[in-house]
């Protein structure tokens, strides 16, 4: 019984290394073909539309009641040391630093990257992905290149959104609602956020987010075994993974970008 | 302007091409002593066949005999474990990618459920090749497109979303994509699974048309034994991985060979046993004996 | 979907995002002043440094003058190297005190330059001699128990 178990771990320690030894080639090949997505950039537009743009609104209303939370609770934590005026610090920094990328890219991850997935693993199951194969159209460079590109473009540009959003969210409770003083709300952040410490890095952040989100979605749908449970376990399978992708990357650049600053 | 004499050199240069072909090997198709098998599962084990030019060639046999995976192998999706794949003369398993890419150009593939692209319009579907592999100017390739569709009877339904369309429509829409690009050798992958007896009747006459005013050839995967004896010049017939049979419709018709003879009659049980393998039945209900 | 419609949109989208980058770039953050060709180095040694970091700013008269751009120690004199650097705009006396302050209660640490009456000017490279260092909190609290100990020995 036990023997049975221990090998079944086994077993499935080998098939997860395979896997990921299969999913490196792939992300390499991806990388090899994107010459295409790049020559005929209306492909590439088409999905950026398809990811970025139709993420837009989930992100914006995010982006906003989050900045609107951290203004209420930032009130309530600061009034304390009696600091509200650095309420516009924390939640540009929060947002900036962390909340903007790690929050845009899971909600990126479950909308787009679910929707990148179904739409390969349909097309594989629906032998789409052959049918090209079969027309000497090298569906990698067609299908999956473009793709990639479009979530690594769009990512940042979410993430930014997502913090601007925030901030306007914060100034909207903060200094409208609560009545901070809004000279100091913007004085105080103005002075204690940095371009490249803070920005930058956030802007770094949210491209390896986009790269390690985009590249697990297009794997999985390329890989799913082309039935409906296969996709849908696929799917599931991307938002998963990429979710905890995103923030175990999280820790690893924090812990890379902001060591010894306070 | 350069453009549409330039597109109609290709076109004539395509005709060109095929006109050479007739002059060298007639078999287009040919298989030799081919093996393959999936990991330990050999699913294909010693396969002899050829095509000629011109033909209709229907490979039969039951479910998971091995069918599909010839089509894969001629058209160079997978590599045999044994033996040699030759279409046109070349060997399908040593092409480099390139080779590969150039000789399927120059065939069709019709797939099981037609595989039509389901984000573009009909017309985009059958323009696909045309527009991913010549210089043909827009005027030209919507001539062409339309004259396709048209020897498939769907030229009004042109603008119209493959999830608009019935299982023949689309199945007819993929094969006018299939000879956009007016190939030497279409493969036909179940062309007839799941169709009416009117669409059933459409789609084997279209293929027997085509097939004679193209001068193609044509290879037919399928189990209908009506609708394809209609129109084959030569049938095989795969069992276990090999070839049980091969003769003319009138041939197989008349067979006597047991496994033909229950597939042709569809007998419930013949060589292909009703029952799968299981233990006796008398023991299954534990007739006869007492257990304490 | 129609092509033009796409096209429309994902620029629309584009353009709002690298205006989001902007805005946070401008608005929320504050682009680093110094850079290396218009500005000079002015070295200063400190007995404690206390929780100076290298970016801090240098402030005279209250104004961002520049930056700390390294933190160094001097193994023979046990002393703390700061190297600053200045903008080409601001020239200061060779006789100009560089003092280590505290913005508020418990912010960040910053370097204060009060300028002298010298009528040579510090060039680049230069080192201020001049230098104040760090209240540290323990020596403060230390000083401050000592002399109550003081007062209440002598009552």
């Amino acid at each position: 019984m036990l023997k049975a178990a221990i090998a079944g771990v086994g077993r499935r320690t080998i098939q997860g290394i395979w896997r990921i030894g299969f999913a490196t080639r792939f992300f390499l090949l991806v990388l090899f073909y994107s010459g295409t997505a790049f020559r005929r950039i209306g492909l590439t537009i088409r999905e950026i539309y398809f990811s970025g743009v139709l993420s837009l609104i989930i992100i914006l209303v995010s982006g906003l009641f989050v900045g609107m939370v951290l203004g209420l609770q930032g009130y309530e934590t600061l009034q304390t040391y009696g600091s509200e005026e650095a309420l516009g610090v924390l939640v540009s920094l929060s947002l900036v630093r962390e909340l903007g990328p790690v929050v845009a890219a899971l909600l990126f991850a479950s909308r787009a990257g679910s929707a990148i997935t179904a739409e390969i693993g349909l097309m594989k199951a629906t032998e789409q992905l052959s049918a090209m194969e079969m027309m000497a159209v090298n569906p990698i460079a067609r299908v999956v290149a473009p793709r990639f590109w479009a979530g690594v473009i769009s990512m940042p540009l979410l993430a930014a959104l997502f913090s601007a959003m925030g901030i306007f969210g914060g100034y909207l409770v903060g200094v409208v609602l609560i009545g901070v003083d809004e000279g100091s709300f913007w004085s105080q952040m103005q002075s204690a956020v940095e371009f490249e410490q803070d920005i930058m890095n956030g802007v770094i952040k949210s491209v390896v987010f986009g790269i390690a989100i985009t590249a697990i979605a297009l794997f999985e749908g390329y890989d799913a075994p082309p039935t409906a449970e296969g996709v849908s376990g696929a799917t599931t399978r991307t938002v998963v993974t990429s979710s905890l992708a995103v923030l175990a990357l999280d820790f690893v650049l924090t812990a890379f970008m902001f060591r010894g600053i306070s | 302007m350069n453009g549409p004499q330039h597109g109609l050199g290709k076109i004539t240069l395509l005709a060109k091409s095929r006109q050479g072909l007739f002059l060298t090997n007639e078999n287009l198709v040919e298989i030799e002593q081919v093996e393959f098998g999936y990991g330990s599962r050999p699913v294909l084990k010693g396969i002899n066949l050829t095509a000629r030019k011109g033909q209709v060639i229907a490979i039969m046999g039951n479910s998971g005999c091995g069918k599909t995976t010839l089509l894969r192998l001629i058209g160079g999706q997978i590599k045999p474990s044994r033996g040699v794949v030759r279409v046109a003369g070349e060997s399908v398993g040593d092409l480099d990618q390139a080779g590969l890419y150039r000789l399927r150009r120059k065939m069709g593939m019709l797939f099981q459920f037609g595989a039509l692209f389901t984000d573009i319009s009909v017309f985009d579907n059958v323009a696909y090749q045309l527009r991913e592999h010549t210089d043909l100017p827009e005027d030209a390739i919507r001539d062409l497109v339309m004259m396709k569709l048209h020897a498939v009877g769907l030229r009004g339904a042109a603008h119209m979303m493959p999830a608009e369309l019935s299982g023949g429509m689309a199945r007819r829409v993929a094969l006018a994509r299939a000879i956009a690009l007016e190939p030497m050798l279409v493969l036909y992958d179940e062309p007839f699974a799941g169709l009416d007896p009117i669409s059933l009747g459409v789609t084997g006459n279209l293929i027997r048309r085509l097939t004679d005013t193209l001068g193609l050839t044509s290879l037919v995967v399928t189990h209908d034994i009506q609708e394809s004896l209609k129109i084959v010049d030569y049938v095989y017939f795969v069992s276990e991985g090999m070839i049980e049979a091969g003769g003319t419709a009138a041939d197989i018709l008349a067979s006597e060979l047991p496994f033909v003879h229950q597939f042709v009659h569809g007998e419930a049980d013949g060589p292909v046993p009703f029952h799968y393998p299981a233990p006796a039945y008398a023991d299954e209900l534990r007739l006869g004996t007492r257990h304490a | 979907m129609n092509r033009t419609v796409i096209d429309l949109w994902v620029g629309v989208f584009v353009i709002a995002g690298m205006a989001a980058l902007l805005f946070l770039a401008l608005k929320v953050g504050s682009m680093n002043v110094v850079k290396t060709n218009n500005s000079y180095e002015l070295v200063a040694k400190f007995d404690n440094i206390g929780g100076l970091k290298v970016r801090a700013p240098v402030k005279s008269a209250g104004v961002v003058v520049g930056r700390v751009t390294d933190v160094q120690f001097d193994a023979e004199n046990f002393e703390a190297i700061v190297i600053l650097r200045i903008d080409n705009r601001y020239v200061f006396p060779k006789d100009t005190l560089a003092a280590i302050m505290t913005s508020g209660l418990l912010g960040e640490q910053y370097i204060g330059l009060d300028a002298g009456g010298d009528t040579e000017m510090l060039k680049d490279k230069d080192k201020i001699f001049l230098t104040q260092s760090a209240v540290v909190l323990e020596n403060l609290i230390g000083q401050f128990l000592y002399g109550k100990a003081q007062e209440g020995a002598t009552e």
